[in-house]
This record gives C-alpha cells, sequence and structure tokens, in this order.
C-alpha cells in the first residue's frame, strides 16, 4: 500500500507533530514501506483467537485481566515548587501558557 | 590490587567486604578509567561523579558504622559502583531519555527499581546513553551522539541500552541498568559481549522508567556474568503497588552453587531462529554453545515457535501504537521543552516537531495511524491477537522443554551508518529478541563466541513467566564451563 501526502498530513496532525515537507515525504515512503511489510499479519487466521491483554496470564494466574487497585490512603504529593522548577514558564504557582482561545479580533 | 576496573559485582563486594578497598578508591577507578574512554566510547550521557564520589563516601562511613556496631544491617550492595540507563528517573539528575524534548529535566522524584538498588547501597556514576526514548537497535537514535562498540570503535553497541553494554564491556562500570521493550538489553548486551537478563514482564516495577510501550517494557541488568546480574536483579524485582503491572510473586534467593550439573534440564531449539540470511559464525557459536550445554548434562530437544516470522510486524504495530499514546505527554506544557509560539496549539506543534528526532517521530506517525479511526482493528486488533498465538507457540514449547537457546540476533554488531535512513532493515535486526517480550517471558544472553573481526556471538535462553532463576543458573553453568564472558576488548 502506498500513503498519500494528504493521509500522511492527517496522520501528524492526530499526532500534534510539526513535520517539514521533506520529513512528509519521507514518512510517507518509510510509512508505506513498513505497512506494506506488516500487512502480511493480515492473512494470518485470528478468527478463533482473543486478543492479549496487556498483563499475560501466567501459569500462576491464568485468569481474566483485571484492575489493580492500591489502598486509598492519603500521602503527600510533590511539592509545589519542585514540580513548576521543571516548567518551561511558570507564574504565581502555575504553568504559563500563550492563549487557549483565540483572541478576538 | 592492580586494576580496580578488573572486577565485577561480586569480586568488587568481596574486596569491599575484606576492606582490600574502599567504595571510593573503587569508584574513582571506574570514573577515571570512564572519563579516559568517553572521548571514544561516548557511553554516558551525564556522567555523575561528584554524586558518585558522595555516595561512595557514604558508603564508607556506613561501613565503618556497621564494623562497630554489628546489629546495624550491612546494606547487600553497599559502595558498589553501577550505571543507570537514562530512561529512568533518579531524583536531582538530568533525565534526558536521549531526546532534546527532555534536555533539561531534572526529576522530582526516584523511580523504585533505582530507589531498591540506593537502598542496597550502591553508588551511582552516572546516566548512560540510549537510543531516543529506547527507540533503536543501535544507540545511533540518540540525541546526543552514538556510542562506539569497545570491541570496535566503528560498530554500533546495539541498542537501545547500548550505553550501559558499552560501559559494562569497557570495564567503565561492573554492572548497568538498562531496559527491554524488544531486546533492548539482549540485543547490546550481545553486540558488547556482556550478560544481560530481560526479566519476565511485571518482575520489575516500572514506577519512574518513562514509559515506551507499556505492555511490553521491562527493567533489566547488565554485567559480566550470570552470577553478576544476579546478584543485581534479586535486590531490583519485587511487587510494588505503585506499578499496576507488578506482579505479586516472591523473588527467589538465587542459588548458584549447587548447579554445576545440567543433568535433567531440557533444552529446546527452535528452528525457527536459523533462517536464511543469519549470519554463519552466529549459527556456528550457537550450535557450539548448546553442544557445552549437552555435555554439562541437558537433554537438547527440538521444539517450534511457529509465529516467530509474525512477532517483527505485530511488535512494530503494537510498540509504536503504545509509543504514540505515551509521548502524547511531551506537549511543552508542564516540563520538556518549549517552543515559544503564539497559541497552545502551535506549541504542541512546534515543541514535538522540533524536540523530536527522526525515530521518535516516525513511531509516533506508525502508531497514530495504526489506532486511527477505521485502522485499528486491522493493525492494533489484528496485532494483539497475532501476539496471542505468539504467547501460546511460547507455552505449548514449555510444556516439552525447560529453556529455549537461540541466537539473540541474525549479526555480530554492525557498522555505524550502515542501517541509516532504512528504519525496516534497522528493525529487522529485533527478529529474535522481539517475541520474548510479546510473551512476556524472561530473557538472558550472554556471550559465546566471537566472529572473525573478533566481535562477540552472543545467545539467549528464555524461560517460562518466573523463571529468571533458572535462566541465571544455567547461564552459570555454562560460564562456568567456558571463559567468553572473561574476555575484554583490548580498549585503552
Amino acid at each position: 500500500m502506498s500513503l498519500t501526502l494528504s493521509e500522511v498530513e492527517h496522520i501528524a496532525e492526530l499526532a500534534r507533530l510539526e513535520l517539514t515537507d521533506e520529513e512528509k515525504e519521507r514518512f510517507r515512503r518509510q510509512l508505506s514501506e513498513i505497512l506494506d511489510y506488516a500487512a502480511r499479519l493480515q492473512s494470518i487466521d485470528t478468527s478463533q483467537t482473543l486478543p492479549s491483554a496487556a498483563r499475560p496470564a501466567t501459569a500462576r494466574s491464568a485468569v481474566a485481566p483485571h484492575s489493580v487497585l492500591r489502598p486509598d490512603v492519603p500521602a503527600p504529593s510533590l511539592k509545589l515548587k519542585e514540580v513548576l522548577d521543571n516548567a518551561p514558564q511558570a507564574e504565581d504557582d502555575q504553568f504559563r501558557v500563550p492563549p487557549v482561545l483565540e483572541q478576538a479580533p | 590490587m592492580s586494576d580496580l576496573t578488573e572486577l565485577g559485582v561480586r569480586q568488587g563486594l568481596e574486596a569491599l567486604g575484606r576492606g582490600d578497598c574502599s567504595s571510593r578508591e573503587l569508584t574513582l577507578a571506574f570514573l577515571e578509567r570512564s572519563q579516559r574512554l568517553e572521548p571514544k566510547v561516548h557511553a554516558f550521557i551525564t556522567p555523575t561523579p561528584e554524586l558518585a564520589l558522595h555516595m561512595a563516601e557514604a558508603a564508607d562511613q556506613r561501613r565503618q558504622a556497621c564494623k562497630r556496631d554489628p546489629s546495624l544491617a550491612l546494606p547487600p550492595l553497599l559502595g558498589l559502583p553501577v550505571a543507570i540507563k537514562d530512561v529512568l528517573v533518579l531524583k536531582g539528575v538530568r533525565c534526558t531519555c536521549g531526546s532534546h524534548i527532555l534536555e533539561n529535566f531534572v526529576p522530582p522524584f526516584t523511580g523504585t527499581a533505582v530507589q531498591r538498588l540506593l537502598d542496597a547501597g550502591v553508588v551511582v556514576t552516572g546516566k548512560t546513553n540510549m537510543d531516543e526514548f529506547a527507540m533503536g537497535s543501535s544507540t545511533e537514535n540518540s540525541g546526543y551522539g552514538p556510542t562506539h562498540n569497545p570491541w570496535d570503535l566503528t560498530r554500533v553497541p546495539g541498542g537501545s541500552s547500548g550505553g550501559s553494554a558499552a560501559a559494562v564491556a569497557g570495564r567503565m562500570i561492573p554492572a548497568a541498568l538498562g531496559t527491554d521493550t524488544g531486546g533492548s538489553v539482549r540485543q547490546p548486551a550481545s553486540f558488547c559481549g556482556v550478560t544481560g537478563l530481560k526479566p519476565t514482564y511485571g518482575r520489575v516495577s516500572r514506577y519512574g522508567l518513562v514509559a515506551f510501550g507499556s505492555s511490553l517494557d521491562t527493567i533489566g541488568v547488565l554485567a559480566h556474568s550470570a552470577e553478576d546480574v544476579a546478584l543485581i536483579f534479586t535486590h531490583l524485582a519485587g511487587y510494588d503497588l505503585r506499578d499496576a503491572t507488578s506482579l505479586d510473586v516472591p523473588v527467589p534467593e538465587i542459588a548458584l552453587e549447587k548447579n554445576d550439573s545440567l543433568d535433567g534440564l531440557r533444552v529446546g531449539v527452535p528452528q525457527e531462529y536459523f533462517i536464511n540470511g543469519i549470519q554463519p559464525e552466529v549459527e556456528a557459536g550457537i550450535h557450539q554453545a548448546i553442544d557445552v550445554l549437552h555435555s554439562l548434562g541437558a537433554e537438547i530437544r527440538p521444539v517450534n515457535l511457529p509465529h516467530t516470522g509474525e512477532a517483527l510486524p505485530a511488535y512494530y504495530l503494537i510498540a509504536p501504537a503504545e509509543a504514540s499514546a505515551n509521548l502524547a505527554r511531551y506537549d511543552g506544557v508542564r516540563y520538556g521543552l518549549r517552543e515559544p509560539a503564539d497559541s497552545v496549539r502551535d506549541v504542541f506543534f512546534k515543541s514535538r516537531g522540533k524536540g523530536f528526532g527522526a525515530e521518535v517521530k516516525r513511531r509516533i506517525m506508525l502508531g497514530t495511524y495504526a489506532l486511527s479511526a477505521g485502522y485499528y482493528d486491522a493493525y492494533y486488533g489484528q496485532a494483539q491477537k497475532v501476539r496471542t498465538l505468539i504467547k501460546d507457540d511460547f507455552e505449548q514449547a514449555f510444556q516439552m522443554v525447560d529453556v529455549i537457546a537461540a541466537p539473540v540476533a541474525p549479526s555480530t554488531a554492525f557498522r555505524l551508518g550502515e542501517h541509516s535512513d532504512d528504519p525496516l532493515a534497522m528493525y529487522l535486526e529485533d527478529v529474535f529478541t522481539l517475541p520474548a517480550n510479546l510473551a512476556g517471558v524472561p530473557g538472558l544472553a550472554f556471550p559465546v563466541g566471537f566472529d572473525q573481526h573478533g566481535l562477540p556471538v552472543g545467545m539467549q535462553l528464555m524461560g517460562a513467566h518466573f523463571s529468571e532463576e533458572l535462566l541465571i543458573q544455567v547461564g552459570h553453568a555454562f560460564q562456568k564451563a567456558t571463559d567468553w564472558h572473561l574476555r575484554a576488548p583490548a580498549l585503552l
């Protein structure tokens, strides 16, 4: 299969990834090749097969996957300063970002 | 003692215990050798010599205190220098994941695996180089320049834990932590002639491991021998409430002395791992190693893993899909690189476009496509079903045999640049390591010979879930009968 440039642009839009024109063309070619290779999975009969869960069934627990919850015990969180130390921009103990909504004309 | 950097984990701990050297002396020896070799090897992204000496001095004081007061518990790895792959967070030390998007990220907490080693008394000499976000098989995808293989500086060390493997091979550190999502401990261990363990999925807590493929990621150990790996692994593994995939299974004390003979051990050899295109010296090396296991008493049986060939396409849909979701967090808002822009939307696009390297972008694109509307069932859904077939293969095989012996990679270490701009060719390097990750089973890689260029050949033993102890015992028996693991590169 061969991806089109507009498909590549659509995927990049979904992934919130700015690509140069050169990257778009390169990824179009490379992703097409990789997806061609992956297409061999289509020929495998999986009509009787369930998809794997993230948690592998083990000899010890051949049970269906289940959610694991820890006890709900209050504990201190990270200090605000420690968290904001990594912020690209912070102000008044908050993360600062550019306007989320378009400004009125 | 002539050269302290010749000491492995057990020898180093014994030397510290006898008082032959202090942790400060041992740590300094490894720091000095690292500093001397780094211009050639580049195994580290962030060396931490000041922290290491501080920790070593504290370890020496602790040891003195324990001598004065025998009621104080002596931490089992007290004063032992180790290095940590730069994808595991250590509070206060920059963690880049080999990416420019985290160039200035200083984690505010320490992950469980690292904390357990700290509690056991280790000294951290630095954060090792890696393919960006652990995506790669050569460490060439690091945003901080490639690592070079100590056996031949024109060749790659493998990846993605290439810095950890090269540091151990170059005697820059006795042991290092790595991670293995698709072979990233075993393949660099093989390329660099060291011993590397990929544990069972869920065996070692991943709290504080920067996520790549959440259903595949494991934290492992690289060292000079199966015995050295065991000494670290037993302090690394165990249940952790902070990782929902962590498994509450007791971690054994690994007994090595009683198991020199492999009488009664059933070793499976899967024909699917001896394919066209495998380097003849790799194939010959594996067969000779299997002969050694046989001579130690093991019974050798052919086994079939019929869906081996499907592991690669399944992995390269599942792992990128999970990665595309995991890496959505790098948005330039709370931490990491932010490219200035007039809107939040542009901050996302520009920060991610600038901060990620080519392979990471490629996998985000691939994974986003595989998960996107209209393609999910055909790609991700089908890959997860094929994954079930691969797991079933292993379960059936482990009813016939105790361990499976196979090559780690189709060839020995390739040259830097050999696969540049051919991602599919690079992915094919992982063909023998991916199945264990998809099945969640453990694997131990160790050197079993050298090719005509003097490059290490590696074999892996795979076992059923939670069989790390058995893999290490078999590896140890092999290493007592051979000396491949003792060879060191002629680096000076």
